[in-house]
């Protein structure tokens, strides 16, 4: 499933690892982000497969290359080329002072659900998408469950006559 | 009462934060919604970046108000598929806008899969996408062992193509059973339903159980194929081709069945892409993109089958390319079932697979790999992987995210359904409410995977 390794001018600034089943693997700075997508499509990427948001709360969960500054929370982005038959995946930065990246809906129309998924789940704020409202939760929940420092929740086993646990 | 102050009501406040008050998910009245965002709302036309239309002060807002009435369809609906809900505006029969809300089916299984090991892990994900759970299975292992860069034997390789192209089958046939019951064609449903079951009973006799089987695990599957299974697939593939022939008699010919398929919800090549959309949606639209084919994995490169492409991007086209993928899976297991190699059907690396029940009565390492595997998991190198697959709706992909312990840091599904809905405002604008079912059910969403 591994790609060739092909020449992508648009990622030539940036720190690039290699992986399996992708031609590069690319940090951008979120400054960037928007931008990079803009000429990777003008490059023959016609479509997002995916945008999703990790939180790296826990500070050795990865290894980034040395010119990359560790965040928080980190969005992800698979663009494939259908005409090359490549996937290229964008790592972005994001602080968590400041949750906030460019919206790619500019660029591709269909990344309005996957960003308000991130959106609702990760609480990552997509500057210049239409409707940024929570999709999968209801609109009064409070937090973004797929922070790390939300509890996964449980509900207490009860038994007769005894009180239940907090 | 007397002492009011003491009395504390706790109420839930509309918006309790900041970071919530984004705005509402649901559809609202004209005068109420400012020109743009009615703009994209009235057709996803209106969505895609490039082209004049996009510019949403152009389009007709001036519309008076007590023409148009929005409804609410959904969640509980026979033809939404499950817990689908639209709210339409609608212009007498004519539909104006749609926006699809989802989320009554979510069950945060993704923040589940945190706290699950890497070998509970396909017992979660095997439960999004009930009608085709063994894609689930599959595209968690396949991202599970190329993080562990585990070779798999190719006898495990050919079976998990093998359970994935029947399962394949059961997911379109029950498409084009409930497809007929929205169309009005009960007998289809019947149908549909009695060769699904066919299959079923070979699951069930293969994985132990009809549907959220858990069989593709990491490091290859769960059991070996049951004594005489060559002869079960026979009767499968020779039953199943020879109905989807009925089923052409029954509806391809019929003038009713077309006249409500032909020229509705039309989707082009350039709206397809532009909204991610993929599986036999893209495809109606004449794009040949199929996983199998244009990026393969397993050992699709091996076995010989036809992409089959659209050419209208209509409701006839989509059925036409669920019928026939059906005839091509058939071909698939065919193949599959004369070329099917020896040897194991997992790897035989005891640090990801369980010892055999023999050994462990008569090996200590054998007994300490086993409860070591049961309890604490197996430990996966640090590192992160995004691997796709074609699933009977399109691009099922996982990205996978491990810090190098038993369970995943992060696991993210990309479900097909989910992304293709996206497409279902721009397939309903200007069609009829009667029309809408049809085109419910083109798009064939599964809300288990659309939720997760």
């Amino acid at each position: 499933m591994t790609a060739p390794v092909a020449e992508l001018s648009a990622l030539e600034a940036y720190p690039t690892v290699a992986g399996p089943g992708v031609a590069a693997i690319a940090f951008v700075p979120r400054s960037d982000y928007k931008a990079v997508v803009g000429q990777l499509k003008a490059d023959g990427f016609e479509m997002v497969s995916d945008v999703c948001a990790v939180d790296y709360l826990v500070a050795d969960a990865r290894t980034l290359p040395d010119a990359v500054r560790p965040a928080r929370f980190e969005v992800v982005c698979n663009l494939l080329s259908m005409s090359r038959r490549i996937r290229v995946r964008l790592r972005v930065q994001v602080p968590e002072s400041d949750p906030v990246v460019d919206s790619l809906f500019e660029h591709y129309a269909g990344v309005e659900a996957m960003e308000r998924e991130a959106f609702d789940l990760v609480g990552i704020r997509f500057a210049g998408h239409p409707d940024l409202s929570r999709i999968l939760l209801p609109e009064e929940w409070e937090g973004h469950p797929l922070r790390k420092d939300y509890g996964i929740g449980r509900v207490p086993v009860q038994f007769k006559s005894t009180p239940g646990p907090r | 009462m007397e002492n009011d102050e003491q009395v504390t009501t706790v109420s839930r406040p509309m918006w309790p934060t900041e970071e919530t008050s984004e705005g509402s998910q649901e559809l609202f009245p004209r005068q109420e919604t400012d020109p743009a965002a009615l703009g994209r709302e009235v057709g996803a036309v209106l969505r895609l970046p490039e082209g004049p239309s996009i510019d949403p002060t152009q389009i007709d807002v001036e519309r008076f108000d007590d023409e148009t009435m929005i409804i609410n369809m959904g969640p509980q609906h026979p033809s939404t598929h499950g817990v689908l809900r639209l709210m339409l505006e609608l212009d007498g029969e004519v539909v104006l806008r749609t926006k699809p809300i989802i989320g009554y089916l979510h069950t945060g299984m993704e923040k589940q899969a945190e706290d699950l090991s890497y070998l509970q892990g396909s017992t979660n994900v095997t439960r999004m996408d009930y009608l085709a759970p063994l894609h689930n299975e599959l595209v968690f292992s396949l991202a599970t062992e190329a993080l562990l860069q585990v070779e798999l034997p190719r006898r495990a390789t050919y079976i998990r193509m093998l359970m994935t192209e029947l399962n394949r089958i059961t997911s379109h046939l029950m498409w084009m059973a409930t497809n007929g019951m929205d169309m009005g064609s009960t007998s289809m449903m019947i149908y549909g339903f009695r060769e699904r079951e066919l299959v079923l009973s070979f699951f069930e006799k293969t994985t132990g159980l009809r549907m959220n089987h858990n069989y593709i695990r990491p490091g290859g599957v769960a059991a070996d194929l049951p004594d005489g299974w060559e002869d079960d697939i026979q009767v499968i593939c020779d039953t199943v081709e020879a109905r989807t022939y009925e089923y052409d008699e029954l509806l391809t010919g019929q003038a009713i069945f077309r006249g409500r398929m032909e020229g509705i919800g039309n989707l082009t090549a350039e709206e397809a892409l532009s909204l991610s959309v993929t599986g036999p949606l893209l495809r109606s639209t004449g794009v040949p993109w199929d996983l199998r084919r244009t990026m393969p994995y397993l050992a699709y490169d091996e076995v010989d089958f036809d992409v089959i492409v659209g050419t209208y991007g209509d409701n006839f086209d989509r059925y036409s390319i669920r019928l026939n993928e059906i005839r091509e899976s058939v071909k698939i297991v065919r193949q599959l079932l004369e070329n099917m190699p020896e040897g194991d059907y997992r790897v035989q690396d005891r640090k990801v697979t369980p010892p055999p029940r023999g050994r462990i009565d008569a090996s200590m390492e054998a007994l300490i790999h086993h409860f070591k595997i049961f309890t604490e998991g197996f430990s996966v190198p640090e590192g992160e992987v995004y691997v796709a697959i074609e699933s009977p709706r399109g691009e099922l992909g996982c990205y996978l995210a491990s810090d190098g312990g038993p369970k995943p840091y992060r696991m993210h599904i990309r479900g097909p359904s989910f992304v293709n809905l996206q497409a279902l405002p721009l397939l309903m604008r200007g069609g009829l409410l009667s029309d809408a079912v049809a085109v419910i059910s083109s798009v064939d969403p599964v809300m288990g995977e659309v939720d997760r």
